[in-house]
């Protein structure tokens, strides 16, 4: 039996680092385990990353190569999962919450008939029955709560940049090849097509400007992309964010929310406009170095974690402030 | 065609958008107390928009189930304001904080019992303990197709086509019916419900029916409660905020002066 098992991803032909990072909870957790910590990597090929990984300290690294396999499907992700599972029978098994890891756990967790915590910023192992410790927010961040759950594999999604990643040491561990039953009949969702769209690596911004339901009105989001326009002149990357509030309204695409559900992000600055502060969105940006709130509420949750705070209407300060940055630059 | 039945899962839970000075924590009972009116979570009323709007466009029927130990029927009668066809309460003493595996089962059980069913939405996950379990885990247990993340929804000939959320933009993909969609926000948010409907909704005579664990055929040993061991505040995230006055011009030019400072 394998103590602790990560499920690896892969991201442009490598590693992807939230592996990296998960690999470096596996060490901790197989440490105070008292054993060791193994990798899985599924794919149609994952060969080249199966040896990327073994500098990592994996004892084991299980490669599941299948045709099929080729993209994510999550039919069939789900079923090699489980199999590899039942193969290797892990004590612990961790994925990050990441797109796949938020559809694989709680599927696998119901096969598997075992039960999940996903989001975890923090894993440790009771030392009285050796089972995980799962930390995580919840209430969109006002609590943080510790679960402990029964079955095996525990299992876990965990945040990204949370646990540093695994150092490179000496590779000592072995590559293991295991199969998965598989077939296209498997198949019950059906991809048509992918569509790549634009999307804003708000992640990378130095200073973002986001706007929330405050706006008023979709034509908001203009006069903050003049705002952006202006700042540009004196910072890099400066990127247009939203509240999820902006976005269920459809006054801008997802790929700008930031929160829990959104993009986490910790910015230089963080301009918030009209953006009141509900919690889930809070935690997504509390980290940035310098936060200004315009805000009509002065009692609203964003100005009490403001470094600097406006109390008035946007449409008045923001086409001003315009001309000033003009000014100035 | 014949018209599609939905079934839409709604949980009742306190206003997430509640200011943190209305939020505490009991460490001691290990409780998050919310001091906020009670809603309906708001990845759910995304899903049943969605709900509401393929009704529109193929007519059909809107069922509504939420569970809870009580369930308030006059937070969710709003669901019957926005268009849903029937809500039932899923309440039970032993429905009181299950985990996600649990509550899916409960889940399952009404819908087993509803018996015919084309598409079964839930939220992405709810705004109270952001698991984002419960709707995957009702697809598995149902043994139908689950698709996460829907940010738009169609039904053509028999399956259902939906955009999902994808790290590069979105897929489209098809499924047979009866299928478990998870919905995100992008669908949009529930539509604006004017008062006086909402007033005629509450007042309306119409009961709404309860069913019970065992209504579900759900025995009680097989649920569990969540296994929480500890529950703390966050860390403090105010910061000393320093409020420009003056007039607009004037506050502009100090914002100008903070941003040049910043440079």
């Amino acid at each position: 039996m394998d103590d602790v098992l990560i499920l690896g991803e892969v991201k442009e032909g490598s590693l992807d680092l939230k592996t990296l990072e998960l690999m470096g909870a596996g060490k901790k957790l197989a440490g105070e385990l008292g054993g060791e910590f193994s990798l899985l990597l599924i794919g149609d090929s994952v060969s080249e990353m199966a040896d990327e990984a073994l500098p990592y300290g994996p004892s084991k690294v299980y490669k599941l190569e299948h045709p099929l396999l080729q993209g994510f499907k999550a039919d069939l992700w789900v079923m090699s999962l489980e199999q590899a599972c039942r193969e290797i029978n892990p004590k612990i098994l961790l994925m990050s919450h990441s797109f796949m890891g938020m559809e694989l756990g709680p599927r696998l967790a119901c096969r598997l008939n075992t039960r999940l915590t996903t989001d975890c910023i923090d894993l440790s192992i009771d030392p009285g029955d050796g089972l995980l410790l799962r930390t995580k927010p919840v209430s969109g961040g006002n609590a943080i709560s510790v679960f402990k759950c029964s079955g095996e594999p525990q299992l876990a999604t965990v945040r990204g940049k949370v646990f540093a990643p695994a150092e490179l040491g000496e590779a000592n561990g072995e590559i293991v090849d295991i199969k998965a039953e598989i077939d296209e009949s498997m198949i019950k969702v059906e991809s048509l097509e992918i569509v790549r769209e634009e999307i804003v690596a708000l992640d990378k911004a130095d200073v973002v400007v986001s706007g929330g339901a405050g706006l008023g009105e979709e034509d908001g989001f203009e006069l903050l992309e003049e705002l952006r326009e202006a700042l540009s002149k004196s910072f890099d990357n400066v990127m247009i964010g939203c509240s999820r509030v902006a976005v269920d309204k459809g006054w801008i695409s997802s790929d700008h929310q930031v929160g829990l559900t959104g993009t986490m992000i910790s910015p230089d600055i963080y301009v918030a406009v009209g953006i009141s502060g509900a919690i889930q969105h809070l935690v997504g940006m509390v980290h940035a170095k310098k936060i200004i709130a315009i805000n009509t509420d002065p009692g609203c949750n964003m100005l009490k974690v403001a470094d600097y705070g406006v109390v008035e209407d946007y449409e008045e300060i923001i086409p001003a402030l315009i001309e000033k940055l003009e000014e100035l630059s | 065609m014949t018209e599609i039945r939905i079934i839409v899962c709604a949980k009742q839970i306190p206003d997430p958008e509640a200011p943190l000075s209305d939020v505490s924590v009991d460490a001691e009972k290990m409780e998050v107390i919310v001091d906020a009116p009670q809603v309906i979570s708001p990845f759910d009323e995304n899903a049943l928009e969605a709900a509401v709007r393929l009704k529109e466009e193929g007519g059909g029927k809107i069922s509504v189930l939420s569970l809870g130990k009580k369930v308030s029927d006059t937070v969710l009668r709003k669901t019957l304001a926005a268009g849903a066809d029937e809500l039932i309460l899923l309440e039970d003493d032993n429905f009181e904080n299950l985990d996600s595996h649990s509550t899916a089962a409960a889940l399952a059980g009404a819908i087993r019992k509803i018996g015919e069913y084309d598409l079964v939405l839930t939220g992405r996950q709810a705004g109270d303990w952001d698991s984002g379990q419960v709707g995957l885990i009702l697809g598995e247990m149902l043994t139908v197709p689950c698709i996460n993340l829907a940010r738009d929804i169609s039904v053509e000939d028999g399956s259902v086509v939906v955009k999902k959320s994808v790290p590069e933009g979105y897929e489209r993909v098809k499924a047979q019916m009866p299928a478990l969609i998870t919905v995100s926000n992008e669908v949009g948010e529930l539509r604006y419900i004017s008062r006086t409907k909402m007033l005629k909704m509450m007042r309306g005579a119409r009961s709404i029916p309860s069913w019970s664990a065992e209504d579900l055929g759900v025995a009680p040993e097989a649920l569990q409660k969540m296994g929480i061991t500890a529950l703390s505040s966050p860390p403090d995230m105010g910061r000393d905020c320093q409020v420009i006055e003056g007039s607009p011009d004037e506050q502009a030019e100090k914002l100008a002066a903070v941003f040049q400072g910043l440079r």
